[in-house]
């Protein structure tokens, strides 16, 4: 091989560290990344001594477990009542199962006559032009109650790890109340003034039109939720709490959920009964048609924006 | 596919591999928000608009902002006021 270069000036060059590569005459990583063998877990015998005390404290003092029945005869119920339903659950769910079709027949409906029929009769039943809004909010809302449910219980799970006690949170602030935000920054907040009023009406327009043009409920709320946290990131948590404080984030959360939920269970209780269900669907193309698309799209919507702004401020601040 | 499909393809490849290998966590994040971006540009392409707003909404916006807040919990991003701190400490140091 002919070069120009002396060999220890093209030892320097990218490309002779990518031949050396190429040819595997040198890993990269090994020397650089390596994982150590783990060391073994020791405990020394002070904390295990420390732990088995506190047990015991906690089972003498706290609990009382010798003297307090009722607290024992509750657990061995909530156990037994635990299992008991667990395997109900198994047992409900294997016994729907096989009434299923088997997997991958190409005659089972749903490869052919589901799809067809959401495709061809999509408008007239559901009433609404886009026709994935029209799939998920109506055929499939059971589906999308559940990813619903998933994301109040993901805040639920974020809020048990991250919230700071509000007296610990108060007393953080008046030490620095630069802690948690810049103060006055200009730039930032000059763009959030412009940004903010129009991310937020666009965020409520992709919502009230999720029926009619792409979007929904979920894109919705996290463009929401998007212009709430570059609100509060610009003009901080004080500002944000006039509007969205703890008391409105609950009324929120909780009534989109029980909304949907009373919405998707009526409609799904009367359709299974061959009922009508008295929820005018409208003409295709207007504002207010769609039958239950366009409640579901509001309640899922704040829903979303709840969770995204919540999960910002649990992370930044530990409170809402 | 059109040329600039490839183009956003090829885009997304470097993308997804700078994001392994880059040493800063602050710019691996970075380069991920530009990743959900280019992704949102390409659900366009594919004609699902829907998935591009979320793409953009969540991939772009939210997660990125969470990343920063980790990185921000875990002291991974030097705070500007300790920075100028330990520019000050240097300066004094040498002036003695």
């Amino acid at each position: 091989m002919s070069r120009l270069k002396p060999d220890k000036e093209y030892e320097k060059t990218g490309a002779f560290h990518f031949f050396r590569w190429l040819s595997g005459s040198k890993d990269p990583y090994v020397g650089e990344v390596e994982m150590q063998p783990q060391k073994e877990l020791q405990t020394q015998e002070s904390t295990i001594l420390e732990r088995m005390n506190e047990t015991q404290m906690l089972r003498d003092k706290v609990y009382d477990v010798e003297n307090n029945k009722i607290l024992t005869l509750f657990h061995k119920i909530y156990v037994a009542a635990a299992i008991v339903f667990c395997i109900a659950l198994v047992g409900l769910l294997l016994y729907t199962v096989s009434f299923l079709p088997r997997i991958g027949n190409s005659a089972n409906p749903d490869n052919n006559i589901v799809s067809e029929r959401y495709i061809e009769k999509g408008l007239q039943e559901t009433g609404a032009l886009n026709i994935v809004s029209g799939m998920i909010l109506t055929y499939r809302a059971f589906d999308t109650f559940g990813e619903t449910n998933v994301l109040f219980i993901a805040t639920c799970c974020v809020m048990i790890l991250l919230m700071v006690d509000d007296a610990i949170l108060k007393k953080q602030e008046d030490k620095d109340d630069r802690r948690f935000e810049p103060k006055n920054d200009v730039i930032l907040q000059g763009t959030a003034f412009v940004l903010c009023p129009i991310i937020f009406i666009f965020g409520i327009y992709v919502i009230l039109n999720g029926h009619l043009s792409p979007g929904g409920g979920f894109s919705g709320g996290a463009i929401l939720g998007a212009g709430l946290i570059l609100y509060t990131s610009a003009f901080g948590f004080k500002k944000t709490q006039r509007f969205f404080n703890e008391l409105i984030y609950k009324i929120a959360k909780i009534t989109a959920l029980c909304m949907y939920g009373i919405i998707g269970s009526y409609f799904y209780i009367m359709g299974a009964n061959g009922f009508d269900n008295h929820i005018p669907l409208g003409i295709p193309g207007h504002i207010l048609s769609g039958g239950i698309i366009l409640p579901i799209d509001i309640c899922v919507g704040l829903e979303v924006a709840c969770t995204m702004y919540a999960f910002y401020a649990l992370f930044r601040r530990g409170g809402l | 596919m059109t040329t600039f499909q490839c183009i956003l393809m090829g885009f997304l490849i470097v993308c997804a591999i700078s994001v392994s290998f880059s040493k800063n966590l602050l710019n691996s994040i970075l380069i991920y928000m530009s990743y959900s971006l280019i992704m949102s540009i390409i659900w366009v392409c594919l004609e699902s608009p829907d998935l591009a707003i979320t793409e953009a909404a969540v991939g772009a916006g939210i997660t990125s902002i969470l990343f920063f807040a980790t990185l921000k919990k875990i002291h991974a991003i030097q705070i500007e006021k300790e920075k100028e701190e330990k520019a000050d400490q240097k300066e004094a140091e040498s002036n003695e």
